[in-house]
């Protein structure tokens, strides 16, 4: 049955169809919808719910439910998210697994509660100290969070890795129709690693810690072992009429609804238009990306920040092809005409590529 | 033959970190003597701090888990979420609840949290060469207060116990001390009364132990106890400070 709900309460409902029984928030705009549904829906289902005293309490609770074996998940916007990158830090660090949301808005500092997407640097670079990844998925719309949400807790599971959902305020406040067609998990397998008190058993226990000269290295060499089976098995992306195009665009999230958008208008010109879509950010889609640039001439990225995404695409084009980047920043969305005339310049003198422009002026 | 004494079972027979006189060493023994004792050692989980305890969980032979620094109540409140029957415990030192993790213990305490806290106050930051602590006397000499510590600039030591006693969330708050062997029993029957609370479901229980540091205090063992006797128990009292048994 569809419902017609936020990307923030199809996140929550997702988690608890998921079997997430512990989550920890803190208030912040715009993801405020989600803390505000979990505060009613978690005691329906027996689980715990606590707000928090602050980002930093929320997250080291998810350190605590995630060591204890349950599944968890906290959420909040930009700015919340820098706080919590201690506990992300010793989350990955201890290899727990468990699920954030950042609901994205403009930065830097308070910024605004609009809609951006500047925390990508932050989400698949590492965010806090240390050599470390966390998986990064970037849903473009109300069904595809609740999706991707819920395929994030046994990702979490599976790797023993914190999963980020990296939405921004609009997926996250926006109403589309939902449907929760997956397992509602009721019954999940003992993780024979948590802490469950040590009856008959050798002790647990769950640290980050190693101070003995060289174990710490080998405690990273572990951990990059990990990531490199992720990179193998993990990425996911959608790619959009990317059949003989002529220039490609490279756009997740909301800034890719736009590009869908654009490739929409320009399907019945001669000059092709084709759309690769990340959904997995970390692992970034770089083999996809890698093919695309050996057949096409250009690729331009798209993003709502001033470049941050575009430099994972030139490192995965390695100059085989030029790579240009389109954004808007502080709560800035592109639209499909800005779209256009930007590949429009970036593909000079070229009369099928004209043939665009007078789609810009549609609107 | 009887054994009259022996290391508890739960005490894991290692050399410790510690440096000699510590406190630490005492304190994490009392503890494993009651997982002995009262055979708790199957539905206990310990939180070990960031600070000179950090490694608390190389001497306890029980489930444990690393918080970050001053976030133990935090991580516990997660894991007592998961695990409401077990006796969850978390063990910090001054710098770890009383500065840096401050809204963690008191958040913690007003929720009423039925967690058992060992608080264990050296006056002083061991772990990174012997700064001021929130807990550091007035006139005591650090690292960091070379002077020795000034209310003007400093601030006063902070109470812990009489902070939280304002709450109504917290059901147990006793200060104690291992200066002697008297006192030390004292603290083990403590630390049996913050257990119990827990077990009795009776909410948030704390027990801030003053703990020697010879070496930052710059003293020899002896002095740094006979220390807490006549100086550091004037600034800090000691004695049961909240006690849910008596307010019925």
């Amino acid at each position: 049955m569809k419902q017609l709900l936020t990307g923030n309460e199809a996140a929550a409902e997702a988690a608890i169809v998921a079997g997430c029984r512990y989550y920890y928030g803190y208030p912040i705009t715009p993801q405020n919808e989600l803390i505000n549904y979990m505060s009613s829906r978690m005691p329906q289902v027996g689980g715990a719910f606590i707000q928090a005293e602050s980002e930093i309490a929320a997250i080291s609770m998810v350190h605590g439910s995630a060591a204890a074996g349950g599944r968890t998940m906290t959420s909040s916007s930009s700015p919340g998210i820098s706080l919590k990158q201690e506990g992300i830090s010793y989350l990955a660090g201890s290899e727990l697994p468990c699920v954030i949301v950042n609901i994205q808005r403009g930065g830097p500092g308070l910024g605004d509660i609009s809609a951006s997407q500047a925390d990508y640097f932050q989400a698949v670079k590492g965010g806090g100290h240390g050599d470390y990844h966390i998986i990064v998925l970037a849903p473009s719309s109300v069904q595809e969070m609740a999706d991707l949400v819920y395929d994030a807790f046994d990702l979490a599971d599976k790797y023993r890795n914190p999963v980020m959902i990296l939405g921004d305020a609009q997926i996250g406040q926006l109403m589309e129709p939902v449907e929760f067609h997956k397992k509602f998990k009721k019954h999940l397998p003992q993780k024979t690693w948590s802490l469950t008190g040590a009856e008959g058993r050798k002790r647990n226990i769950i640290k980050s810690f190693y101070p003995v000269k060289g174990q710490l290295e080998e405690f990273n060499a572990h951990l990059q072992r990990k990531y490199k089976t992720i990179e193998e098995h993990e990425v996911r992306y959608e790619a959009v009429n990317i059949h003989k195009a002529d220039v490609i665009l490279v756009a997740y999230g909301t800034s890719a609804r736009v590009c869908r958008e654009v490739v929409k208008k320009s399907r019945r010109l001669e000059f092709r238009v084709g759309l690769i879509r990340p959904i997995t950010l970390w692992p970034f889609p770089k083999e996809i990306i890698r093919k695309i640039s050996e057949k096409v001439q250009c690729i331009l990225t798209v993003e709502m920040s001033a470049g941050q995404m575009v430099e994972d695409v030139r490192l995965t084009t390695e100059g085989r092809c030029s790579v240009h980047f389109y954004g808007r920043t502080g709560g800035g969305v592109p639209t499909s005409s800005e779209v256009i005339k930007k590949i429009v310049e970036i593909v000079p003198n070229n009369r099928a590529a004209n043939t665009l422009l007078h789609l810009a002026e549609v609107r | 033959m009887h054994a009259l004494y022996e290391k508890p079972k739960a005490f894991i027979d290692t050399a410790t970190h510690f440096c000699p006189g510590c406190g630490h060493g005492i304190v994490l023994r009392l503890i494993a003597e009651i997982i002995d004792a009262w055979g708790i050692r199957g539905k206990t989980i310990g939180l070990a701090p960031v600070g000179c305890a950090v490694l608390a969980y190389n001497y306890l032979d029980i489930d444990m888990c690393e918080a970050a620094h001053g976030r133990p109540p935090a991580v516990a409140t997660g894991i007592k979420r998961v695990h409401p029957d077990h006796i969850v415990f978390a063990y910090q030192g001054d710098g770890d609840l009383a500065a840096i993790g401050t809204a963690e213990i008191i958040h913690a305490a007003n929720r009423g949290e039925n967690i058992t806290f060992i608080f264990v106050n050296n006056a002083v930051y061991g772990m990174t060469n012997g700064q001021m602590a929130p807990t550091t006397l007035l006139g005591q000499k650090t690292a960091t207060t070379p002077a020795g510590r000034d209310m003007a600039n400093c601030g006063h030591p902070i109470r812990v116990c009489e902070l939280l006693a304002v709450l109504e969330g917290t059901s147990y708050l006793e200060r104690v001390s291992l200066s002697s062997p008297e006192n030390i029993r004292k603290t083990k029957k403590a630390i049996e009364k913050g257990f119990k609370t827990q077990i009795e479901k009776k909410g948030f229980s704390l027990i801030e132990i003053l703990s020697p540091c010879p070496i930052y205090w710059r003293m020899d063992p002896n002095e740094a106890m006979r220390h807490i006797d006549e100086e550091m128990s004037r600034t800090f009292p000691l004695g049961v400070v909240k006690n849910w048994e008596q307010t019925n």
